[in-house]
């Protein structure tokens, strides 16, 4: 399963990006209601956001971010057809990268 | 004597949706017509929105989530499932009319070969068998996904439940309108009581979803699940919130409920998945 | 080390950025490759996340950074806050949820084509202020708005 959506939109010369990003984002607070036992931390760590190859925007998150993470940003510079690439790492050193056209 | 024949006829007007002759078609025009009148404001279309159609500081973080909204994930997922082919090559398009798209609004029906509720997550995974897969859990996870692919594939079709000329179809129908006016367990509350009688009110600090609509933006992303469920999921959760048992997920009960449930929202249109709290 | 050679060798134009900005300390190399700011993710206070994710200096509260986040949160695990600015030159934005374990949420570092403009959602335990910051021109400015987070009734 991919585990980022991208939305890239181009208007009057500014691009909004959107991103959903499957993740659980545990905290490492949280208890399993069974066993008693802390849930380990398991969340994403750092965003990166790449147009055309170059990196426009980084982000650090910590636990503190919703499951199912949802980040959105702009930048100016990017046209229609353009590549825009999201990274994502998370703390157990799993990550994922997906790529969007500009629309 | 006055004030005696004033109350029995006060309480007759109350168990007005008990009386066990009035059709469902009646039953639909004092249901529908009770939240048009609790909701004079609410255009009729806009009840597929649950509460954020009748208050606006939750809908304005409600839009926010829509901007991108979680289920998004699901059903990108459930799409990737649904065209994936089985062992035998056959895929879930078979099963269904119209190659599955576009259907979701016919759900649920009764089966007059079979005498039984049909729900959409039941055809799934009857699908799968005919098939030689595994049924897949009820509640949550790919069934959820698959089911959220194909209501996003009905977006905007109009529900329109049929209740035919079978003394078993009614009898399912009353057994479902039973269950939502029925009180049940430790709190003693229907689901009529939250959803209907005091829809709009504050339980603590929840807002009161009015029943019109609710089957219409299922299977759901709720915040508080932090994923996606389909109705008996939710069914489920409700009865063991008034303390009561839960039913099993797409056995007769909830089938039932959901018959009737449905059909009490005929007019409004598919769409789902839905996003809530 | 040999991700970092290879990164710097790509692209010449984004070498030649990267230089420029490590002078002015707004990019570090580490923050290139992604270090985590583990030590402002640990401050318990809301000053040691904005200084550990955005660097010291004064934090001036300013009518220029806007910060929409709900009166009432519908749900505490899915709060949407936004940030955004009219103020020119921002380079980083850090959001704070003064009352969670770890008070700051993220950081988000913006290269020179970004608009002063974040949108996410977070989690909050509990009622507590929200506070955005954002560093324009090396200066740190913010926004504070209070978030109430309810106890559901029967459906919470």
């Amino acid at each position: 399963m991919a585990s980022i959506k991208i939305r890239a939109k181009a208007k009057d010369g500014v691009t909004t990006v959107k991103a959903l990003i499957s993740h659980p984002m545990e905290t490492g607070l949280r208890k399993n209601s069974k066993t008693g036992e802390k849930i380990p931390a398991h969340h994403v760590t750092e965003v990166t956001a790449e147009h055309n190859g170059k990196q426009v925007m980084n982000a650090n998150w910590s636990g503190g971010i919703s499951k199912n993470p949802y980040l959105s940003f702009k930048f100016k510079g990017a046209a229609a057809g353009d590549t825009i690439k999201i990274s994502w790492v998370d703390n157990m050193g799993k990550g994922d990268s997906a790529e969007a056209q500009v629309k | 004597m006055k004030k005696l024949l004033a109350a029995l006829s006060l309480a007759t007007l109350l168990a007005a949706p008990y009386i066990a002759n009035a059709t469902p078609q009646q039953d639909l025009e004092e249901f529908q017509n009770f939240y048009k009148e609790r909701f004079p404001n609410t255009p009729f279309e806009d009840f597929v929105n649950g509460v954020y159609s009748i208050d606006a500081a939750s809908r304005e973080q409600w839009e926010d989530i829509e901007e991108f909204a979680p289920y998004e994930l699901n059903i990108s997922n459930g799409e990737s499932l649904f065209n994936t082919p089985f062992a035998n090559g056959k895929t879930y398009a078979s099963c269904f009319e119209n190659g599955g798209i576009g259907i979701r609004q016919n759900y649920p029906y009764f089966d007059t070969d079979r005498g039984e509720v049909i729900t959409l997550e039941l055809s799934i995974n009857e699908c799968r068998e005919a098939n030689g897969e595994k049924p897949l859990k009820w509640k949550r996870g790919p069934i959820a996904d698959i089911s959220a692919y194909m209501a996003s594939t009905s977006t905007g079709n109009v529900f329109d439940i049929k209740i035919p000329d079978d003394p078993r179809a009614l009898a399912a129908y009353e057994r479902g309108k039973k269950h939502f006016y029925q009180k049940r367990g430790q709190l003693n509350m229907a689901c009529a009581d939250c959803h209907k009688f005091y829809s709009g009110n504050m339980v603590r600090a929840d807002l009161l979803s009015p029943a019109l609509g609710h089957l219409t933006h299922f299977p759901v992303y709720r915040s508080k699940w932090g994923g996606l469920g389909t109705t008996h999921r939710r069914y489920g959760g409700c009865n063991a919130q008034v303390r009561a048992k839960s039913f099993p997920a797409q056995g007769e009960e909830y089938r039932a409920l959901e018959y009737f449930h449905t059909y009490m929202s005929n007019g409004l249109a598919v769409n789902g998945p839905g996003a809530r709290k | 080390m040999n991700l970092l050679r290879r990164k710097l060798v790509k692209t010449a134009v984004f070498v030649g950025t990267t230089a420029s900005l490590v002078g002015t300390g707004v990019l570090l190399p580490q923050r290139v490759l992604g270090a985590y700011a583990t030590a402002a993710f640990e401050a318990k206070d809301v000053d040691g996340a904005i200084s550990g994710s955005l660097g010291s200096g004064s934090v001036t509260a300013s009518d220029s950074v806007k910060l929409k986040a709900p009166d009432i949160a519908e749900n505490g695990a899915v709060v949407p806050v936004t940030v955004s600015s009219s103020m020119a030159n921002v380079t980083a934005i850090s959001i704070i949820a003064k009352s969670n374990a770890s008070p700051l949420t993220s950081t988000y570092t913006l290269s020179a084509e970004c608009e002063p403009f974040v949108s996410t959602r977070i989690k909050m335990a509990k009622t507590a202020d929200v506070i955005a910051v954002i560093k324009a021109d090396g200066k740190l400015y913010s926004a504070t708005k209070e978030v109430k987070v309810t106890i559901g009734g029967c459906g919470g």
